[in-house]
């Protein structure tokens, strides 16, 4: 298990430098130029660019920028700075980070809840109506493209019926994010449905379940421990790495609902060719997604006794 | 139809109950599946008994409505698709079909237990074997997880699990064949039930293993006093273990006798089908009888005796006529306990 473990870090050396270095080539052959962008359209003379852009390190090759980028991040836990502001992109992370972590975490437990409940509804009555109506609920959601959904909801609850506050203040309050978080955890809610469904519908007709109706046991105890046992092991490993996506992926929802988060930063980073700002978000990101990955793996064998990591 | 009547004389039941009779006795049981491509008809009309300490083999091609039976008894068919249109299954003089759920659930376990053919996938493969086999007691007697641990552990020693305190926490898949087809059956002794229903227990087995798991089941069935419904199509275990046999085909029962006459005798063409096809060490060189054609159609049994189509001795009577399972005499007209045939020419097969 331990060397396991110490295999999958080391994995992530190469993982780790890859993605950042494709994203910093990327951002690099974005078209505009960040410290033209600080003087608007008023212009400035050359040499003040000039002189600007070596402050920064912008003048040197692309593989010698990277190198120091990569350096700072490894010896002094340095992100680089938002050029525009001046802040450190640790700072911007800061303070972005804790709304999507609230954003993501809110999602993350309507989709288990409702994802977990529906699924399970339509896999003990595989076939029925039940069954039936949780199938095009799902496939409704899922055929919605996010963005479309965002501005229904937005549309007839904010517009419309005026419950909600049409964008997210500042504090991202609990209550404010409610409806971003349904409609950041809509579609992970219904493929929660369908993949529990599926496999709850699937293990009730294995022969272990016969067994455990032939002990005698209460429907109960059936259900709750020899099916759901069985069943919640592939959910599992699907929560584990859309916990990850979550936190990243909120881009369009962010932006719909105005909600200062990682998704909104990044996107406001593009916007203004901030090369290390989103460098720095990027590899947080890619950062958490390799652990959360990481994680499942390791809770995969805590689940199912048959796997075992040498 | 007429049931097995009683051929091994066996102690009374051993838990202290007034009822006189058989322990099981299934009466006229009728079922059936509802598919898309129509009615199957799995079991059509079986009739048997069982007495505490005794063993019923009952024997059967795959198809024949064997395991079938053994479902309904136990109260583990799939409704729907599965479905009882008729018939009786009396456990100790009660009804079990007309029981309510909460009733039937109070016997199975712990009156009527059952052993199944695949253990590796009749157990459940995330959690351990200790938890499974404890759960009975949990459940049904209310110990502590820790009680139930130890009993655990006493029901592996008993069915002769090496090491038995070590490898309570392991789970199924870390055990041999012959060693989780041992922990199946300890599941089904845990609460020392008055019937134990064995569908196949040797069949994932190889045959030094089977054999093991045969004294054994047999053994504890002695020691126990336990009525005990062999399912299986492997004739020559049945041999060693069966008080009395029950031949199935299409969901009926073709033959029944006491074991060591059915041998000797067959009195159904089907059952000695079966036997002529058992490769023999003195008949090197010939060719193997082999019964010929496939078993029947479930959902379009053939008219008259549904073996017609098979049998060798087929008349005109056998595509027209079931035949009823009727009493096996002796040339001279005098009974042999225990035999019954389903067949219109028995005569001919046991004397001829």
């Amino acid at each position: 298990m331990g060397r396991y473990v110490a295999r999958r870090l080391l994995q992530m050396i190469p993982v780790f430098i890859g993605t950042t270095l494709l994203i910093f080539l990327m951002v690099y052959t974005l078209p505009g130029d960040p410290v033209r962008g600080l003087f608007g359209d008023k212009g400035a003379d050359p040499a003040t660019l000039a002189a600007m852009r070596h402050q920064l390190g912008l003048d040197q090759p692309i593989l010698v920028q990277y190198w120091e980028y990569m350096k700072g991040i490894v010896l002094h836990f340095d992100f680089g700075t938002q050029i525009a502001s001046g802040r450190p992109v640790t700072d911007v992370l800061g303070d972005a980070f804790p709304v999507t972590l609230r954003l993501a975490g809110m999602a993350f437990v309507i989709e288990i809840v409702l994802g977990l409940g529906l699924g399970m509804a339509a896999g003990l009555r595989a076939g029925r109506l039940t069954d039936n109506v949780v199938l095009v609920l799902t496939l409704l959601i899922i055929s919605i493209p996010v963005f479309v959904l965002g501005f229904i909801v937005k549309s007839v609850f904010a517009f419309e019926l005026g419950w909600i506050a049409p964008n997210v203040s500042n504090d991202a309050t609990w209550g404010e994010l409610v409806a971003p978080a349904i409609v950041l955890g809509s579609l992970s809610l219904a493929y929660v449905a369908r993949l529990t469904r599926t496999t709850m519908a699937e293990n009730l007709r294995s022969d272990y379940m016969r067994t455990a109706v032939a002990k005698g046991l209460p429907r109960r105890r059936i259900v709750g421990v020899h099916l759901m046992r069985n069943s919640l092991i592939p959910v599992i490993t699907f929560l584990g790495t859309d916990l990850g996506a979550l936190m990243g992926g909120a881009v369009v929802t962010e932006g719909l609902f105005n909600v200062k988060g990682i998704g909104g930063t990044i996107f406001e980073s593009i916007v203004r060719r901030e090369g290390t700002t989103l460098v720095g978000l990027v590899t947080v990101l890619v950062l958490v997604y390799l652990f959360m990955s990481l994680l499942v793996d390791l809770l995969y064998a805590v689940l199912d006794p048959r796997i075992r990591y040498a | 139809m007429t049931t097995i009547d009683k051929t091994a004389e066996v102690p009374s039941a051993r838990s202290g109950d007034d009822h006189v009779g058989p322990l099981l006795e299934v009466r006229d049981l009728h079922v059936e599946f509802h598919t898309r491509d129509g009615v199957a008809k799995a079991v059509n009309g079986v009739n048997y008994s069982v007495n505490a300490g005794e063993t019923l083999a009952v024997l059967g091609e795959s198809g024949s409505g064997k395991s079938v039976t053994a479902q309904a008894v136990m109260g583990i068919l799939d409704m729907p698709p599965g479905r009882i249109p008729q018939g009786e299954i009396f456990f100790r003089g009660q009804d079990m079909l007309k029981m309510s759920y909460e009733e039937r659930r109070s016997i199975r376990g712990q009156k009527i237990a059952m052993i199944f053919q695949d253990a590796l996938s009749s157990l459940n493969p995330v959690l351990t074997v200790g938890y499974q086999l404890g759960e009975m007691f949990r459940v049904h007697q209310g110990l502590s997880k820790k009680e139930a641990r130890a009993k655990a552990i006493g029901l592996m020693d008993q069915v002769k699990i090496p090491a038995a305190a070590a490898r309570v926490s392991d789970y199924p898949h870390q055990f041999s064949g012959g060693m989780r087809q041992r922990i199946m059956i300890a599941m089904a002794l845990a609460l020392e039930p008055d019937l134990i229903i064995a569908d196949e227990p040797t069949t994932a087995l190889d045959v030094t293993v089977q054999a093991q798991v045969m004294d054994l089941l047999a053994e504890l069935q002695r020691e126990y006093n336990m009525g005990l419904i062999l399912i299986t199509h492997d004739l020559g275990v049945v041999a060693d273990v069966a008080d009395k046999i029950a031949v199935m085909y299409a969901g009926r029962i073709v033959e029944t006798s006491p074991v060591h006459e059915i041998y000797k005798r067959p009195a159904h063409p089907y059952t000695k089908g079966l036997l002529e096809s058992i490769p023999r060490l003195d008949q090197k060189g010939q060719e193997l009888f082999a019964i010929k054609g496939l078993p029947p159609n479930l959902l379009n049994v053939p008219s008259g005796c549904a073996f017609n189509p098979r049998c060798v001795m087929a008349q005109d009577i056998c595509r027209t006529d079931i035949p009823p399972l009727r009493p096996v005499t002796e040339r001279d007209g005098t009974d042999l306990v225990g035999r019954g045939s389903a067949c219109h020419f028995w005569k001919e097969t046991i004397h001829g």
